[in-house]
């Protein structure tokens, strides 16, 4: 098959592409969720990012928290952005961090005026963003605008023979186009951690995984109350014939084909070695880590899933892909790319691999997902310990 | 000509799924299990495997219904065993396995964690 080699996206203001044209209400905090979704009911085609975060947060975890929000307004799939908290300072912070793309942002604090005044206040720049953007075309992009994060769910053996290879023969065939690709989920890849490792672009890639991966494994072992039996793998795992976390993990790493990685990412951080393959340190949980890649940039994601998983993402768009027949069969409306024809061997992996490109383009260009026509807007920060 | 030609792709289709009917994938060649592939598979039935990695064929009759998705033993494993998938180590069997039997948390578990 020959590549296309463009997409029709719309061009912001720092030279990004996205495959969507969102305007979010983004709130700072959780007290300020309320605020947020009572302006996006008020405005129509605009949405809000409730979450459970956002108050006496410290260090490396209100770092997280910071990059989320500011990684997640400044995403390319979004085109304009209300933040609201309840005190000035973060909520100012958060506006300064997505002003740097140049794109629409506008910040509201709720002390001293209130939800009321604050949701009319707020409202009305949300009507004019959103009637600003309704006005953006899309345009040819060079197909290297593409940024596409991965990561798999509810996995069974399937995963591992089939559909994860066919993210795999993806990565291989769009990588030498200069796309950005994205894999995660540090846990998952145990037992399977060091021939990761060797997927290092350089010594200093693949030192930084087993250091990440290893700090990963620290923290599981030190917090496990036993053997992990009840959540990796899970009991969906199990019941699709996964044994082993290494058995999962080897299933897992299928995804990123022959390529190696340039760099290990901290969670939600924005890649800045160029194009390419990059590793980030995520939790395995998939709502988790789609909102972390999302927060680094990528505009849409790739999930391959055995038993079913129907998580979704408000901005970044997720195609689901399954070669499992009984999933296709009892649950078709989560799956937007049927490879199931592997096990039977009517399908080769690059013909799957060639599907799913052709899916992937689609989606770019603005055909909606599966989540999205499903209404999935799964938006999970990371917290990494308790507040203060 | 053109008749013949439609014959001829008839015949080369049916020979195709004929020799591409498989109920076992196995991913390596140094594997001792394999994944059942169609619906399930019952006691005594005599299975077409397909080793992916050297595209090469086997047979196995199985001892265990299993279903999709579950593993099957290639060879009688024992305690202490190591069950190699993908070519890789991916766990150690905890209690003796029989050529043809279901292979899965009873009978094999996690070396980490």
């Amino acid at each position: 098959m020959e590549i296309p080699k463009s997409f029709l996206g719309y061009k912001r203001e720092n030279g990004r592409a996205g495959t969507r044209n969102h305007v979010i209400i983004l709130p700072v905090d959780d007290i300020s969720n309320a605020c947020a979704e009572a302006v996006a009911n008020n405005i129509k085609g605009t949405i809000a990012l409730p979450h459970s975060y956002g108050r006496l947060q410290f260090g490396a975890d209100l770092e997280l928290h910071f990059r989320t929000m500011i990684g997640t307004g400044s995403n390319p799939n979004v085109a304009a952005v209300i933040v609201i908290g309840i005190e000035p300072k973060w909520t100012k912070k958060i506006v300064d961090g997505i002003a740097k793309t140049g794109k629409p942002v506008e910040g509201f604090h709720i002390e001293r005026t209130g939800d009321i005044g604050t949701v009319m206040k707020a409202s009305k720049k949300a009507q004019e963003f959103v009637m600003w953007a309704s006005e953006k075309q899309r345009e040819e992009c060079p197909i290297s605008d593409l940024w596409i994060s991965v990561k798999c769910g509810e996995s069974d053996t399937t995963s591992g023979l089939a559909a994860n290879p066919t993210v795999g023969n993806l990565m291989d065939k769009l990588e030498p186009l200069g796309v950005h690709l994205c894999f995660g989920e540090t846990s998952e890849l145990t037992g399977a951690e060091k021939v990761c490792a060797t997927r290092g672009a350089t010594k200093e890639a693949s030192d930084k995984f087993m250091k990440t991966w290893s700090a990963y494994n620290d923290f599981i072992l030190k917090e496990a109350t036993d053997d992990l039996s009840e959540s990796q793998p899970t009991a969906g795992n199990i019941a699709g014939g996964l044994t082993t976390i290494e058995e999962k993990a080897f299933g897992n790493f299928q995804k990123i084909g022959n390529c190696k990685f340039v760099d290990v990412l901290e969670p939600a951080e924005e890649p800045k070695k160029g194009k390419g393959l990059y590793f980030m340190d995520t939790s395995s949980a998939a709502a988790e880590c789609v909102t972390l890649q999302a927060a680094a940039g990528f505009n849409i994601h790739l999930f391959p899933t055995g038993q079913g998983n129907i998580v979704g993402n408000p901005i970044e768009p997720v195609v689901k892909l399954t070669a499992n027949p009984l999933t296709v069969k009892g649950m078709g409306e989560h799956i937007d790319c049927d490879v199931s024809k592997i096990l039977s061997r009517e399908m080769n992996m690059s013909e799957a691999g060639d599907k799913l490109i052709e899916t992937t383009l689609r989606v770019a260009n603005g055909r909606l997902t599966c989540a999205e026509a499903l209404g999935h807007k799964e938006f999970v920060m990371t917290k990494l310990y308790r507040s203060a | 000509m053109r008749l013949i030609y439609k014959i001829l792709k008839i015949s080369n289709n049916q020979f195709d799924t004929i020799y591409m009917a498989t109920d076992i994938i196995i991913h390596d060649e140094k594997d001792n299990v394999g994944v059942v592939v169609i619906e399930k598979i019952i006691p005594k039935q005599d299975c077409k495997c397909w080793i992916m990695e050297n595209d090469t064929s086997a047979n196995i009759q199985s001892m265990d219904e299993i279903p999709l998705g579950h593993k099957i033993a290639m060879i009688d494993l024992n305690e202490g065993d190591t069950i190699l998938k993908y070519g890789h180590d991916i766990g150690k069997v905890i209690k003796s396995i029989k050529k043809g039997e279901h292979v899965h948390v009873h009978n094999v578990k996690t070396k980490k964690w």
